[in-house]
């Protein structure tokens, strides 16, 4: 009878088990320079198998997994010669088509300069209750979204052409080295009309109404000295992240330090200055935890004089705070220790929903980073591709 | 009338020349993308203007205007400028 018993729990917990473990399937998004790669684990997350390059040779912004589908990938390409595009799998990058209608600007009336997006930058699936919205942010910076999962895009909202919009938008000059753009579009899980973006330079917005009008989110975000604090052309948002478990609070690397706000708060807090004084608190990626909104990691990097944008002193590490910014411990073990000069954009850093969760980053230098244990210990998946632009994570049933 | 394509517009074309009809600039252009839906996109921005580093040259002379008209014997080349590494 014992002997049955105990047959009888093998044969239920290994079928359990096998499910856990194909329902934790791990798919890593690698955007780069000259194409894309797909990385493909199993729920250990110890061996992956590389899928790429896509699109060899195209310049490609961000590589996203529709969560509401689990198969649908969009890829925000251009190349050096050609004008910018999306494209769009089914299949999980077995077979790729191009959008019909890619994002761009309304035509100018006659006389007038109308604005050419140069590339999209940020992808950023709908809410759950719409399954074939997706948003767009581009350079120079636009807002776009679809209605048909990526097949035509149309401006959205009223943001591009406003007047105080493109005021707060400024000029090739104003943004980025390679582009300025609109970035961290991010939709409220409780709500489809509760959206939130960012926009490097321009500052961070908030529609209740579902775009019908935006507002400004940039109270307590310091700028750069000298210049007014009031202006939202001078705010530079590098990577907003809303947290999934508490959707009222978000966190955003910035230009001038790291912040936290809870909403209704209309006002951030820089929590970065609890960092240390020799890394600073400027960098680029900002990764929530998918179930503790008091924990997030960050990839801090050389922000003092000239802006090197590396690694500080080239001694590379992800940072961690377990409670809401008060304190922040280094996390490098396993990362180059010394003369390591590279860094970590804004997209290139992202969680899976694994416990203990899966973090992984990808370098300018082309480097593929993970961690099973939220930090603690580091790996390379894969070396010497082309600079990494974004990195996005997703489980797979 | 002969249009020849750069490499980099090929996966459109699966050609290094094709053929297509239009008595302006902007109508083989169109006419192109109707032929390889998505090419003019990644020629001419949304404001009509050619793309920083796309030429076309029609019989030899760059042309800078998609008004331009063009004839049935006219050859039309797209070249891919020199855009960096």
């Amino acid at each position: 009878m014992a002997r049955n018993d105990g047959k009888a729990k093998m044969q239920t917990k290994r079928p359990t088990a096998r499910a856990q473990q194909k329902a934790r399937r791990v798919l890593v998004m690698v955007a780069t320079r000259k194409g894309a790669w797909l990385y493909h684990a199993d729920a250990t997350r110890k061996t992956w198998r590389a899928d790429g390059p896509h699109f060899l040779g195209h310049v490609l912004n961000h590589l996203v997994l529709d969560p509401r589908d689990g198969r649908t990938l969009l890829a925000a390409a251009k190349t050096g010669h050609l004008g910018p595009t999306v494209f769009r799998s089914t299949d999980l990058g077995r077979s790729w088509k191009e959008a019909a209608q890619p994002p761009a600007f309304a035509k100018a009336a006659d006389g007038k300069e109308g604005r050419a997006v140069d590339h999209t930058f940020w992808l950023t699936p709908g809410h759950a209750s719409e399954p074939n919205v997706w948003y767009a942010g581009t350079s120079p910076q636009g807002l776009f979204r679809s209605e048909d999962g990526g097949v035509t895009w149309e401006p959205f909202s009223y943001i591009n052409e406003d007047p105080q919009y493109r005021k707060w938008m400024g000029t090739v000059q104003d943004g980025t080295p390679d582009g300025p753009k609109l970035h961290s579009i991010i939709v409220d899980p409780r709500d489809p009309a509760h959206l939130y973006f960012g926009m490097s330079g321009g500052g961070v917005h908030e529609s209740t109404e579902g775009g019908r009008t935006f507002a400004l989110l940039i109270k307590g975000l310091e700028v750069v000295e000298g210049f007014e604090r009031a202006d939202a052309t001078v705010h530079d948002p590098h990577c907003v992240r809303l947290c999934p478990s508490n959707p009222d609070r978000l966190y955003q690397q910035n230009h001038c330090g790291i912040y936290r706000i809870d909403r209704p708060s209309d006002e951030w807090v820089r929590i970065g200055k609890a960092m240390p004084k020799r890394v600073g608190d400027i960098g680029f990626p900002m990764v929530v935890h998918p179930r503790d909104p008091d924990t997030v990691w960050v990839f801090p990097m050389d922000g003092q004089t000239v802006w090197p944008r590396t690694s500080p002193d080239g001694k590379p590490a992800v940072y961690a705070t377990r409670n809401g910014g008060k304190t922040w411990k280094r996390l490098d073990a396993g990362l180059p220790e010394q003369q390591a000069w590279w860094t970590v954009k804004r997209q290139a850093m992202s969680a899976d929903a694994g416990d203990p969760v899966g973090l992984y980053f990808g370098t300018t230098s082309g480097e593929l980073w993970t961690s099973r244990d939220e930090g603690k210990g580091w790996t390379c998946i894969a070396r010497h591709l082309p600079e990494i632009y974004a990195v996005e994570a997703a489980a797979l049933s | 009338m002969k249009v020849l394509i750069p490499g980099a517009l090929r996966s459109y074309t699966e050609s290094s020349e094709t053929v297509a009809a239009g008595a302006t600039l902007s109508a083989v252009l169109a006419d192109l993308d109707h032929q390889y839906p998505g090419i003019r996109f990644r020629m001419i921005d949304e404001q009509d203007r050619i793309r920083r580093h796309i030429r076309i040259f029609v019989n030899g002379e760059q042309a800078r205007d998609l008004s331009q008209p063009l004839r049935v014997t006219d050859e039309v080349v797209i070249v891919q400028a020199l855009s960096g590494g």
